[in-house]
């Protein structure tokens, strides 16, 4: 019993490392008639503050409020949402030219301060 | 690995040098005007929105150099809408997605540099049947394409 409970410690903490080193990120791109396309989907509750739970109060707003990409070190595109983007918002843009090896940064700012950033290089 | 004084003394440099530049914001270089203000978003009115963005501005109406699509004409759900904006004017620095009858219109600002086409797509909450709203800024002037969504499960509170 004692071994079990052991192992199954260890298993928790092992999934939470799992967790806390996945991105809340995902890139994807593809190069387009030399163009090269930017997908991305982002894991976010989006809460705009105006639902309630199952006690029924208000559920605090906390959405992404800034998301930017970079292009080898050059801020390309900027977006400023509200809450009234959906859940695990998912974005495309279209970047002008773009090489393989490129390097793609996309980082996204809550209204809690939170943020993540990512790093994908165009293949 | 440090080795001597002078390789120290390089890495202090280029240390330093990473320092400023991170300090005086090189490679976080803000795009004009970019940074995220409550008093857009807080905003509960269409009209008020719209005067608050673009201060009496004149907005040119349905202009065909702006193309909506993903958009549904009737969305099953509200909580997540598709759309994709493409447009073909050219120096487009901004693009705003509003949705009218939303508690707060404003969606989404992008601010655009020139290495981006002007080609974005996103997906919208929508509380209820309302009219989506998308206006480019290029070359200072102003121009707005509407249309409408038919929502038959809204997406702002159960």
């Amino acid at each position: 019993m004692v071994s079990f409970t052991v192992e199954q410690e260890k298993l928790k903490s092992l999934l939470a490392a799992v967790e806390a080193s996945m991105s809340s990120i995902k890139i994807r791109t593809k190069q387009l008639e030399g163009n090269t396309q930017i997908r991305t989907l982002i894991t976010h509750p989006m809460e705009n503050g105006r639902n309630r739970d199952k006690q029924n109060n208000f559920i605090p707003a906390h959405h992404i409020k800034e998301l930017w990409v970079m292009h080898n070190n050059t801020k390309v595109i900027s977006c400023n949402m509200a809450g009234s983007i959906s859940k695990n918002p998912y974005f495309d843009f279209l970047l002008k030219g773009g090489e393989i090896g490129d390097k793609i940064i996309i980082s996204w700012i809550d209204n809690l301060d939170n943020s993540d950033t990512k790093e994908h290089t165009i293949k | 690995m440090i080795k001597s004084r002078r390789d120290f003394l390089n890495k202090l440099l280029s240390f330093g040098a990473y320092s400023l530049a991170v300090s005086t914001g090189i490679f976080h270089s803000p795009i004009a005007g970019a940074q995220w203000l409550k008093a857009r978003f807080s905003l509960s009115n269409y009209d008020e929105t719209i005067s608050h963005l673009f201060n009496g501005e004149k907005l040119i109406d349905n202009h065909n150099k702006i193309k909506i699509s993903r958009l549904p004409y009737i969305a099953e759900n509200g909580a997540a809408v598709p759309i994709k904006i493409q447009s073909h004017f050219k120096n487009i620095t901004k693009i705003y997605i509003l949705v009218e009858k939303n508690p707060h219109p404003l969606s989404a600002e992008f601010f655009i540099s020139p290495s981006v086409e002007a080609e974005v797509s996103a997906r919208l909450k929508m509380a209820k049947t309302s009219k989506v709203i998308v206006i480019v800024e290029a070359d200072g002037k102003f121009y707005r394409r509407a249309r409408k969504v038919k929502v038959a499960i809204g997406g702002c509170g159960g």
